[in-house]
C-alpha cells in the first residue's frame, strides 16, 4: 500500500519541529517538505547572534544530513507558488506539482510594512531572515545614522543589531506612547527608556512617521508633527504580518486581519489542510513566539499519529535579555486595581522596576512585569500558572535580593506540583525531569537535556532544570561528585588526601597512580596545586614545570600580546625609597611599563619572556623577591599605617600586615587569597572584602573571613574578637589549612564557605572549638609550608636547566618574539589591541 | 629507505611515518633541547612553529604557534594533554584547545591550526615546512 503523503510548506522553526516530532513518533508518512528561503530551518529566535559571529550554520537547527535520514524530502529555494484542493496538488516556483493527502502550512510571518511613502527607497530594510541581515550589515558599513520603526521586541533587538554594526546614531522611533507596549507597563517603559538612553539610543515615542525622505535612497524621516530626522538608513519592525497568501488565493479561510483560521486540532475549514506556527490564527489570535508554535506542531503531529491532543491557547509570557538588560513579563501582566491588588518595587538608581499584580483575596500570583532584574521570573512564572499560594507577605517574592536562587516565602522549587510546565519551548514538565532523573537515566544537565529536551529551545527555563536535577539527585541520597576530569574519577578533596597518603610528588606519579590516559589542562595545574600546597617543593622541578599553568610555569602573569608582567613582594605595602628607586631603573631599563596594584605594590608589565631572569636578577640584589601574583596562593595583606602614624591606630598594623604576609608567602590554596590589616574601625585598609582581615580593638584584634572583592562582592565575615597576635595568627593557619584541604577547584574562601553547611557557625566551631579534632595536625602541617619557603625566581635564576626554559625560541635562544608590538601612551608603553584578522 | 632512519632510533616514536613527498626538512633542535611533554616555539623565517614532544605517548608532534583565538603566539607555552584518545594541546591565554593530529579546534569553533610533519634523523629533531594540513 502506498503510504499517505504529507506536504510541508515553509522550512522555518515550527515547520522543521513538525517534521522532529512526527518522525520521533513514526516513521510512516512520505514527507515533502518545501522552503522559500535558500537553507535549511534555522533558530531565527537568536538571528541576532549572526552578528556576534555565529554563523548560518551554527544557527541551523539540523545537520545537513538529518532530512535524509529521516526520510524526509526538502526542496530548498523552491516556494509553493499554487494550490489546487481539487486535485490535492500543489505548484512549486521550479514548475513541478506534487499531490498531497495531507496539506501543512507553515508559512510563518513576513515583517509588517506600514503604508508610509519611501518604504521603497535603497536603505529601507526588515528583519527576519540571514538574508535581511547580510543585507544590513554590508549597507551599515557607511551608513552613520540609523533609525528603527518599532519599540517592540524585535525592534529593540534591530537597534541593538545597529548599534553592533558600529552605527553611532541609532535612533528608535515608537507610535505608542511607551516601549514594548504588549509586554510592560508605562512605569516600566520609563525604566528602560532611561537605561537605553544611558546606552547611547535615542529614543522618540508618540512619533507617526509620514514619509521617508530621499533622493533614491533614504536620508530622512519625516514625522505627523512636522519634525525631521536625519537618517542613513531605515529597518522597519513594526510588526508581524502572516504568510497566508497562498492560503486566501485557494479559498481557505483567512481573519479580517491575516492568519490561517484554525481549530484546537490546527485543521482548517479543508479537512485535509491545517496550518502552524506564526501563520496560525487560533481563537482570533496569532501567537508571535516560539514556544507555542512547537505546542501546535505537537498537536498536529500526536494527532497524525491517532493521538488526541488539542491547542487551547498559550501563556505569552515571556522573559529576555535586551542589550544587557532583563526585560519579562508573565500571566496576566496589565491588570490594574481594583480588579486586583499591585505591588511595585522601584530603584531608580540601578534601574530595576518589579511588579506583581496579587488577587484581592491575596492568595494567588496574577502576574507581572521585570525590568533590569528578572532573576525571580522562573519562580513567580510556576508561581502564578500554578496558582501556589502565596504567604502573607507577596512583596518578598520581588524584594528577595537579587541573585538569591529562593525568594523567601514558600515558594520553592519543591513546592511545584509535577504537572508544572518547566521549559515551555519543548513542553516539559517538574514531573518530566525529576523522573528522568530518579530512574537514573541522566546524571548531570547535558544529559538531562538530551533525554528530555529540556532547555534546548530558548535556554532560558536551565538554571531551574538545573535545581530540579540537583534536588531530585538530593532527595535521593545520591552524592554529587565533582569529579575533576575525564582523567581523574575524584573530587579535588578525595585526591589531596590520596596524593597524601601515597606520597606523590610529582604530576606523573600522581597520573600514573591514581589517573588515567595523558591528563589535560584542568587536572594538570590542579594536580600541581595540590603537590605544592602538600609539600612546598619548587614548583618547576623537571616534569612538573610542563603541568604548571603558563603564569605559574614561568612565574610571571601573561599579559595581551605574549608578553609577561613582574611583581615583587612588597610586604604590608611598606617600602623604602632606595628600593622604591631600584623599581624605577629597572623599569626604565628593561622599557617596562609600570602602575601601582589594588594590593599596595607595583606591577611592571610588557616583559619578553627572555628577560625575565635578568630583570628578577636584578630585583633579587636589591633585596626583593617574587610576589607570587602569577600564583594560587597568598597575594598582598594591605595595611594602614596604624598606630604609628595615624592619630586614630590602636595596634601597628604595617608590623602585623608584614609579618602576615611573610609567613603565609609562596603557600599555594585552590585559588588565590589576600588579606589586610586595619589599625582600627575606621578601616582604611578594606580589611573586611579580603578572604581573612584583621581590625585592631582596644583589646586586640578582630578576625574575619570570607570576604571577597571581584566579580561578586562579599563582605568578610566577623570569626573571632579581641584575640591576642599569637592566638589570632594560630586562628588564621587553622582557617588556612581547612580551607586548602576541603575547597573545590578554583573556589575563593567565599564561595567556599557560602558552599557550606552549616555556615559560619560551623566554621567558627572547627577553627576555633576544633570540632574536628584537626587543630594540631593542621597547625604543625602549616609550620612545615612556612618552613620550606623559598623565592621561586632566585631557584629559577641559578638553577641553568630552568633558565634555559626562559627564551622564545629553542633554536634561536637569543631572538624575542618578534610579534609582540607596543604602543605609546600618556608617556608609557602599552600593549598593542587584539589583532583581529 | 624507511629502515634507515627507524634504526636510528633506539625506540621508534609511535606517529611519525615517513613522508616522502616531503622535502623540506627545517632542523628545529636537539632531542634533548626539547622539554618532555610540553612545547618550545621554533623560529622557521618569519613563521613561528610549535613543537610538542609528548613523552607520555611517545610523540612528536609540530603545529603552527599561532593560536587562531585572537592570534596570540602562545601555543608553544600552552598545557598539552588528552581528551579521550585525542592528544591535544590549550592555549595558555584562554583555554581553547586543538587536536595535535588534526589541528581542529576541540572547544567551540575556531579555525583549525596548521599541523606539520616531525621526523627524528640522529638525535636531531626535522619539521617538514609544508604543512599536513
Ligand atoms: C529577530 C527575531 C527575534 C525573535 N525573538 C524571539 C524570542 O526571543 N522569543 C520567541 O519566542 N520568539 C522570537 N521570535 C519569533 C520566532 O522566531 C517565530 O515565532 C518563529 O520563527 C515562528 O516559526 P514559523 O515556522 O511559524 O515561521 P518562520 O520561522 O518564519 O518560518 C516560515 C518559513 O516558511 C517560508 N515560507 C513562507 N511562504 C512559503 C511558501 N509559499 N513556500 C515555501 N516556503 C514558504 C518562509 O520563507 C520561512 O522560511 C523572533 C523572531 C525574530 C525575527
Ligand atoms: S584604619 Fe584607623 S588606624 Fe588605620 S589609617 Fe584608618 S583611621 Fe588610621
Ligand atoms: S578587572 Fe578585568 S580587565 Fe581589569 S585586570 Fe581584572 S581581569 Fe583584567
Ligand atoms: S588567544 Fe588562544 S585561546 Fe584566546
Amino acid at each position: 500500500m502506498k503510504e499517505p503523503q504529507i506536504i510541508v510548506i515553509g522550512n522555518g522553526m515550527v515547520g522543521y519541529k513538525f517534521c522532529e516530532k512526527l518522525r520521533s513518533k513514526t516513521s510512516s508518512f512520505n514527507v515533502i517538505v518545501f522552503g522559500e528561503e535558500p537553507r535549511r530551518a534555522y533558530d531565527r529566535v537568536h538571528l541576532s547572534e549572526y552578528f556576534n559571529g555565529k554563523t548560518a550554520e551554527d544557527l541551523s537547527l539540523s545537520t545537513e544530513n538529518w532530512y535524509q535520514e529521516q526520510n524526509i524530502t526538502l526542496f530548498l529555494n523552491n516556494p509553493v507558488t499554487e494550490i489546487d484542493r481539487e486535485q490535492q496538488k500543489v505548484y512549486t516556483a521550479n514548475g513541478l506539482d506534487y499531490s498531497y493527502d495531507i496539506l501543512v502550512f507553515a508559512t510563518g510571518s513576513g515583517a509588517f510594512v506600514p503604508n508610509i511613502p519611501g518604504t521603497e527607497k535603497e536603505g529601507v530594510f526588515v528583519y527576519r531572515t540571514i538574508e535581511d541581515l547580510d543585507l544590513i550589515s554590508s549597507y551599515a558599513k557607511k551608513a552613520r545614522t540609523a533609525s528603527v520603526i518599532g519599540g517592540g521586541l524585535l525592534g529593540l533587538e534591530a537597534a541593538k543589531a545597529l548599534i553592533d554594526l558600529g552605527i553611532e546614531k541609532t535612533s528608535i522611533i515608537e507610535f505608542a506612547p511607551r516601549l514594548m507596549p504588549r509586554q510592560i507597563d508605562a512605569a516600566g517603559s520609563d525604566m528602560l527608556k532611561s537605561k537605553l538612553t544611558d546606552l547611547g539610543l535615542q529614543i522618540h515615542l508618540n512619533k507617526n512617521t509620514t514619509s521617508i525622505e530621499g533622493d533614491g535612497c533614504i536620508t530622512a524621516l519625516k514625522f505627523s508633527d512636522d519634525t525631521v530626522l536625519d537618517a542613513d538608513m531605515l529597518v522597519i519592525s513594526a510588526g508581524i504580518k502572516p504568510r497566508d497568501e497562498l492560503a486566501k488565493a485557494c479559498g481557505i479561510e483567512v481573519g479580517p486581519r491575516g492568519g490561517i483560521v484554525v481549530d484546537q486540532k490546527m485543521q482548517t475549514n479543508d479537512p485535509a489542510v491545517f496550518a502552524i506556527g506564526e501563520c496560525a490564527l487560533y481563537d482570533g489570535m496569532i501567537y508571535g513566539l516560539i514556544a507555542p508554535g512547537y505546542e501546535m506542531a505537537e498537536v498536529l503531529a500526536a494527532n497524525l499519529c491517532e493521538g488526541d491532543k488539542a491547542f487551547t491557547g498559550f501563556d505569552m509570557s515571556t522573559k529576555l535579555k535586551l542589550i544587557g538588560i532583563d526585560v519579562a513579563s508573565f500571566g496576566d501582566n496589565f491588570i490594574t486595581e481594583p480588579d486586583c491588588r499591585t505591588i511595585i518595587f522601584e530603584n531608580k538608581h540601578k534601574g530595576v522596576y518589579k511588579r506583581i499584580n496579587v488577587s484581592n483575596d491575596g492568595q494567588y500570583l496574577l502576574g507581572g512585569i521585570l525590568i533590569g532584574d528578572a532573576t525571580a521570573y522562573n519562580l513567580l512564572l510556576q508561581t502564578s500558572n500554578n496558582r501556589i499560594v502565596l504567604s502573607e507577605n507577596p512583596e518578598e517574592l520581588i524584594l528577595a535580593a537579587s541573585g538569591g536562587s529562593e525568594p523567601a516565602s514558600g515558594t520553592g522549587i519543591t513546592s511545584l506540583p509535577d504537572s508544572a510546565l518547566i521549559c515551555s519551548c519543548e513542553g516539559v514538565s517538574k514531573g518530566d525531569i525529576c523522573s528522568a532523573v530518579a530512574n537514573g537515566s541522566c546524571e548531570n544537565i547535558d544529559e538531562v537535556k538530551k533525554c528530555t529536551k529540556a532547555g534546548t529551545g530558548c535556554g532560558g527555563c536551565l538554571p531551574m532544570v538545573k535545581d530540579l536535577m540537583t534536588y531530585t539527585l538530593k532527595s535521593q541520597g545520591k552524592y554529587i561528585k565533582n569529579v575533576i576530569c575525564e582523567h581523574f574519577n575524584y573530587s579535588r578533596q578525595e585526591l589531596y588526601d590520596l596524593i597524601h597518603i601515597h606520597e606523590l610528588k610529582s604530576y606523573d606519579a600522581v597520573l600514573d597512580a591514581l589517573g588515567k590516559n595523558d591528563g589535560c589542562e584542568v587536572c594538570k595545574p590542579l594536580v600541581s596545586s595540590l603537590l605544592a600546597s602538600l609539600w612546598n617543593e619548587m614548583i618547576l622541578k623537571k616534569g612538573n614545570d610542563v603541568a604548571q599553568d603558563s603564569n605559574d610555569r614561568f612565574l610571571a602573569n601573561i599579559q595581551k600580546g605574549g608578553s609577561y608582567s613582574v611583581v615583587p613582594r612588597v610586604p604590608g605595602g611598606e617600602i623604602t625609597p632606595d628600593k622604591l628607586i631600584v623599581i624605577g631603573e629597572v623599569a626604565k631599563k628593561y622599557n617596562l611599563y609600570t602602575k601601582i596594584t589594588g594590593g599596595q605594590r607595583i606591577d611592571m608589565f610588557g616583559a619578553h619572556l627572555n628577560d625575565l631572569p635578568i630583570i628578577w636578577e636584578e630585583l633579587i640584589a636589591a633585596g626583593f623577591e617574587s610576589g607570587h601574583a602569577y600564583g594560587k596562593g597568598l597575594r598582598t595583606v594591605k595595611s594602614c599605617v596604624g598606630s604609628t602614624w595615624c592619630r586614630f591606630g590602636l595596634h601597628d598594623s604595617v608590623s602585623f600586615a608584614i609579618r602576615i604576609e611573610e609567613r603565609y608567602r609562596g603557600i599555594r590554596a585552590p585559588h588565590k587569597f589576600k588579606s589586610a590589616v586595619s589599625g582600627c574601625i575606621r578601616e582604611c585598609a578594606e580589611a573586611q572584602s579580603k578572604d581573612f582581615g584583621i581590625i585592631a580593638t582596644e583589646k586586640g584584634w578582630n578576625l574575619y573571613v570570607c570576604g571577597n572583592g571581584g566579580s561578586k562582592p562579599q563582605h568578610a565575615l566577623l570569626l573571632a574578637t579581641d584575640l591576642d597576635t599569637e592566638t589570632c595568627i594560630k586562628y588564621i593557619d587553622r582557617f588556612l589549612m581547612f580551607y586548602i584541604r576541603t575547597a573545590d577547584p578554583l573556589t575563593r574562601t567565599a564561595t567556599w564557605l557560602n558552599k557550606m553547611e552549616g555556615g559560619i557557625d560551623y566554621l567558627r566551631n572547627v577553627i576555633i572549638n576544633d570540632s574536628l579534632g584537626m587543630a594540631t595536625q593542621w597547625e604543625n602541617e602549616i609550620e612545615k609550608l612556612i618552613a620550606s619557603y623559598k623565592c621561586e625566581w632566585k631557584e629559577a635564576v641559578e638553577n641553568p636547566a630552568i633558565r634555559k626554559r626562559f627564551s622564545h625560541f629553542v633554536n634561536a635562544p637569543e631572538d624575542k618574539d618578534p610579534t609582540i608590538e607596543f604602543v605609546e601612551m600618556r608617556g608609557q608603553k602599552r600593549t598593542a589591541e587584539w589583532k583581529t584578522v | 629507505m624507511e629502515n634507515s632512519l627507524i634504526n636510528n632510533l633506539s625506540k621508534p616514536y609511535k606517529n611519525l611515518k615517513i613522508m616522502n613527498e616531503q622535502s623540506n626538512w627545517l632542523a628545529a633542535c636537539r632531542v634533548e633541547d626539547a622539554i618532555e611533554n610540553g612545547g618550545v616555539c621554533v623560529k622557521h623565517g618569519e613563521d613561528q612553529i610549535a613543537l610538542f614532544y609528548f613523552t607520555r605517548r611517545n610523540e612528536w608532534y609540530a603545529t603552527q604557534n599561532e593560536c587562531p583565538h585572537k592570534k596570540q603566539m602562545a601555543l608553544s607555552r600552552g598545557m598539552i594533554g588528552s581528551a579521550t584518545d585525542e592528544p591535544k594541546v590549550a592555549c595558555p591565554f584562554h583555554k581553547k584547545t586543538f587536536s595535535l593530529s588534526t589541528g581542529e579546534c576541540l572547544s567551540g569553533d575556531e579555525c583549525a591550526i596548521k599541523t606539520y610533519p616531525v621526523k627524528i634523523e640522529n638525535g636531531t629533531v626535522y619539521i617538514g615546512t609544508t604543512p599536513k594540513s
